[in-house]
């Protein structure tokens, strides 16, 4: 008897802790692990820190937690690590053609659970189409865009005077882009040559900038579900033979494999007329190139067009529903126009959405800085960026193949088939 | 001291040109980062000696991360790890050199093991143990797989074993036991050596990238070589100025130690040889 | 002591380090191994046992063999470059060498820089136009040349910035040897009347043999696992012809993530390291002169 009285005691003291510990509880912090690259200059780190303390001081049943994670490689392989430990963090930024490889690993969960208001709904509709055709699969959302790019072409204007052409009038289309390249080029007494026309990186990720030749040429290189490649398709042929020519026929594109990193520096020291090169890098040539520039839409071929590049926000399964909700909050609150405008000012990415380009900061900056529009205004054209299922072995196999192309050890025909084949037989088992 | 067989005459200068010449070209990427620090970037491939200089770049590069933080976490890093390898390393040399035991050879494979397989591939295991030992996010994690050095180990086995067996058996006759062998024979005597693995552990150490990265996420917990890092970003193309100035500023305290230690190099025979 | 006090000796004082390695190398390593019979896991899908699946699609992968191939030429020509660049570097900062000071740290510089910056300064030394190495061979009218961009410079470019590494890395350790070695030796030498090359010959030399035994393992090893430098500065490009092995493993690991694949590829570098240390004991350590 006594026991038991005890026993009841005990379970109402244990009910009136658990009610008094209930608000306790609910009051408690939500933590929300971030991971984010940093992939251009400037403070990145200051800047996410600040944007973090913002979001806290608004919301202060949110504890976000920032954590700097590398370069976009580092980033991915930092993050696939905790996941395979069991350890993820709830959101972070990763590149948007990782998609399909989060999908794969069952390391994210999509957006659309959460995306419940009209209110969301036009949130979402409110991103560029273009960013997010690398965003969507299979009907759902599981990234939402946050630091993109495209690529653009860049222009000494002081070049163009010199060699007799409108500084003001950017080649429209590819047979432009070759008269204008050469004209540009510049060789000494000896033939050596001085100043080239134009340069497109082929080093490290080839497959980028050799996409927007092939949208150009009429064709993306890829189906929206990831599981077919198109690279010996004609049109994609011919945007390389185009590569090749400005290399071989018309000499006024430097031989071998360009440099990615190194490519920026090429265009200060006036070794390069043109190059084409991603958004990302206006802040960077604004700063310090030496000469009047300009920044211009990628000439068309049959039509205009560039793949789209850059980070995604993504969801992470491994974490409790409260912390998606917060770190959801956190993800609108962070693309509303206005910080959407400023994170674009800040690092040289394209704003995401088209109300960010509304904001009266942005107008400022557009209005002291114009070539931040062109990235804008290409928009339109430009379509998502290669991304499949076992996404860097198709894309590798596509950049093996540019590589040996662009050095000469094999025709763009037999490279462009040989890419095709190693995808093909890749991307069997996702069919 | 003085060595009897260094070369005189014609044949001296010769070689102190060539060593010159090596230096010079080994010397070259230092070089080519205190001149690009210390100058604006569009002096970075350009060298004219009339160049202004600037403190600009390591005012930027000291800005982008909490770096005083950082090389509290680095000091703090290094000592631990050298502080274990050196006693660790120290042991198990003396047993492969020195000891007849059944499974040497294989112990001694197994211990090989470690310097064949890269730390890299190990990585998502090695997460995982540290995230059952709850170290997570700590300085130990970063250090713990790094404590059993293969590499020491086994430069301290060669080095034991060319300790002359006359020394080991008269400290004995004296009455010493096994460790106090070690202690007042071998290690005096492979000092230079233990300044020689001192050094290349501290600087491994104090440039090692990857599993720090991704073993922590505080500032708390960081290496100085995370802050580095944010400059090495690759999509707008590598900015050499901001760059070298991190590089210099991260590794400051590595080439001021190595200067004021390289002298010991000379020092170290005379203490450990005349006993 | 007796024998069994020298067991229990030797294993006492083998075992704090030998727990750490079981815990951070082999337990890693064993599942390294049996992952290499399985199925790469992606998500919902677990790792399947596959037998010698992985190790066949290995035979059958030609970026496998070039890997291995450009590996082989990489190994041949820097190890011996690095040893010996190492052994006389080390000798003449042993010396009394004017300016000493600065020519260790010249030589110690490649150990202390992070590789990562180190290959960002490289990468600027190799570029076209306006890099350094293009600057002096234009001061001699050489024509413009693209060292990384192209097929068959870019492997040597690698190397020579793999021996820069190594053979500053080694001359630590034969330095370090020499000052260990007594100095009453070359005097005995001197007045038995042996010249210079004799006495490196005859004395010196084998007297570092056990350091030379240490530096060629670390050697063999290195030039099989360098792979810091190649991802900042080619990306194993152009179209593999800089992909070593290591390169690929991480490649494959890190970009595929196709960990199984990864693993068995781990197991064939390491059981080539393995051989190679094998042999190098075999032939070397019954050389080596130990007192």
């Amino acid at each position: 008897m006594i026991v038991q009285h005890m026993g009841r005691a005990l379970r109402g003291v244990a009910v009136a802790l658990a009610a008094a510990a209930l608000p306790a509880l609910a009051q408690a912090p939500v933590e929300v692990p971030f991971y984010y690259p940093v992939a251009v200059g400037g403070p990145i780190t200051r800047i996410i820190d600040g944007l973090a303390a913002d979001f806290e001081k608004e919301n202060p049943a949110i504890k976000l937690k920032p954590i700097y994670s590398g370069s976009y490689q580092e980033s991915i392989t930092k993050v696939l690590t905790a996941v395979k430990s069991g350890d993820a963090p709830v959101t972070s930024i990763l590149l948007s053609t990782d998609m399909f490889t989060l999908i794969d690993e069952d390391a994210i969960v999509p957006f659309d659970d959460l995306i419940r208001t009209p209110d969301d709904q036009a949130w979402l509709k409110s991103f560029y189409p273009g960013f997010m055709e690398n965003s969507q699969t299979g009907g759902k959302t599981w990234g939402i865009p946050f630091q993109r790019s495209t690529i653009v072409l860049y222009y000494n204007k002081e070049m163009f005077k010199e060699a007799g052409l409108d500084p003001n009038r950017p080649p429209a289309n590819w047979k432009e882009q070759v008269e204008y390249a050469q004209k540009l080029t510049r060789r000494d007494a000896s033939g050596k040559v001085t100043q080239w026309g134009i340069q497109i990186p082929s080093s490290g990720f080839p497959y980028w900038l050799f996409q927007a030749l092939a949208i150009q040429a009429g064709t993306n290189l890829m189906n929206a579900a990831g599981t077919q490649t198109y690279y010996d398709k004609p049109e994609v042929i011919e945007g390389l033979t185009y590569w090749l020519d400005l290399v071989k026929k018309y000499k006024v594109h430097p031989e071998g494999i360009v440099e990615w990193g190194t490519t920026p520096k090429d265009f200060f020291e006036k070794k390069v007329a043109m190059m084409w090169t991603t958004t990302g890098n206006l802040t960077n040539v604004k700063s310090n190139a030496k000469f009047d520039f300009g920044v211009a839409m990628l000439p068309a071929g049959k039509q205009r067009g560039s793949p789209t590049g850059g980070g995604n926000f993504y969801l992470f399964k491994k974490s409790t529903p409260a912390q998606r909700e917060a770190a959801f909050k956190f993800i609108k609150w962070v693309t509303v126009p206005q910080r959407a405008a400023q994170w674009g000012i800040d690092t040289g990415y394209v704003a995401v959405r088209a109300e960010a380009w509304d904001t009266p900061a942005m107008k400022q900056y557009v209005a002291g800085f114009p070539a931040a529009v062109v990235a804008r205004d290409q928009l339109p054209f430009a379509k998502a960026e290669l991304s499949t299922h076992d996404n860097q072995r198709v894309t590798k196999a596509l950049n093996d193949g540019l590589q040996a192309a662009l050095t000469g050890t094999k025709t763009p025909e037999q490279a462009m088939k040989d890419a095709q084949r190693e995808a093909e037989r890749l991307l069997r088992t996702y069919k | 001291m003085t060595h009897v067989y260094d070369s005189r005459g014609i044949p001296r200068a010769i070689e102190t040109a060539a060593a010159w010449l090596l230096g010079v070209l080994w010397v070259l990427p230092l070089a080519y980062a205190f001149w690009t620090a210390f100058h604006s970037g569009e002096y970075s491939t350009r060298f004219v000696l009339s160049a202004p200089l600037t403190l600009d770049n390591f005012v930027r590069a000291w800005a982008a991360a909490p770096f005083a933080r950082y090389f509290v976490n680095t000091v703090l890093l290094v000592t631990m790890v050298l502080a274990a390898q050196l006693v660790l390393v120290t042991l198990a040399a003396y047993a492969f050199a020195r000891f007849e035991f059944p499974g040497r050879g294989l112990l001694f494979a197994l211990v090989l093991v470690q310097l064949m397989i890269m730390p890299d591939v190990l990585i998502v295991e090695n997460y995982r143990t540290m995230a059952l030992l709850g170290l997570n996010d700590t300085i130990v994690a970063v250090g713990l797989p790094y404590m059993a050095s293969a590499f020491g180990i086994f430069l301290l086995r060669q080095t034991f074993k060319t300790v002359p067996r006359e020394l080991d058996e008269a400290a004995r006759i004296e009455g010493c036991g096994p460790l106090q062998v070690l202690w007042k024979v071998y290690v005096p005597l492979a000092r230079p050596v233990y300044l020689a693995y001192a050094l290349v552990s501290v600087s491994y150490h104090w440039n090692n990238f990857l599993w720090p990265l991704i073993i922590t996420n505080s500032v708390e917990s960081r290496p100085v070589t995370v802050g580095l890092q944010v400059f090495s970003a690759t999509d707008q193309g590598i900015d050499w100025s901001i760059i070298t100035a991190a590089t210099l500023l991260t590794t400051a305290p590595l080439l001021v130690a190595f200067l004021l230690f390289q002298r010991q190099f000379v020092q170290s025979f005379m203490r450990a040889g005349i006993r | 002591m007796t024998r069994t006090a020298q067991w229990a000796y030797a294993w006492l004082m083998l075992l704090p380090a030998m727990a750490l390695l079981a815990l951070f190398t082999h337990y890693p390593a064993a599942a390294t191994a049996w992952h290499s019979f399985n199925s790469t896991p992606k998500g919902a899908r677990s790792a399947v046992f596959v037998g010698l699946d992985n190790y066949r699609q290995l035979v059958d992968d030609p970026v496998f063999w070039q890997a291995l191939s450009n590996n082989f030429w990489f190994a041949l020509y820097t190890i011996p470059a690095s040893i010996a660049l190492s052994l006389l570097m080390a000798t003449w900062v042993n010396g009394k060498v004017a300016g000493r000071g600065f020519l260790r740290l010249a030589y110690f510089t490649p150990t202390i820089l992070p590789m990562i910056a180190v290959a960002n300064i490289w990468m600027f030394f190799y570029t076209p136009e306006y890099g350094l190495l293009e600057q002096v061979l234009g001061a001699f009218g050489a024509p413009s040349h693209n060292w990384l961009g192209s097929k068959s410079t870019a492997l040597p470019a690698i190397m020579v910035v793999t021996v820069w590494k190594e053979a500053g890395f080694f001359m630590i350790f034969y330095l370090a040897a020499l000052q260990s070695m007594s100095p009453n030796l070359a005097e005995a030498a001197a007045i038995e009347g042996a010249s210079r090359w004799h006495f490196f010959r005859r004395v010196t030399l084998p007297l570092l043999m056990p350091t030379t035994l240490f530096v060629l393992v670390n050697a063999v090893i290195n030039a099989f696992r360098m792979v810091d430098h190649i991802v900042v500065m080619t990306r194993g490009g152009p179209d593999n012809a800089t992909a070593l092995l290591l390169y690929y493993i991480y490649e494959i690991g890190f970009r595929f993530w196709d960990s199984a694949y990864a693993a068995a590829l781990t197991m064939v570098l390491l059981a080539i390291l393995g051989l190679l240390a094998l042999a190098q004991f075999g032939f070397l350590e019954r050389r080596v002169h130990y007192r």
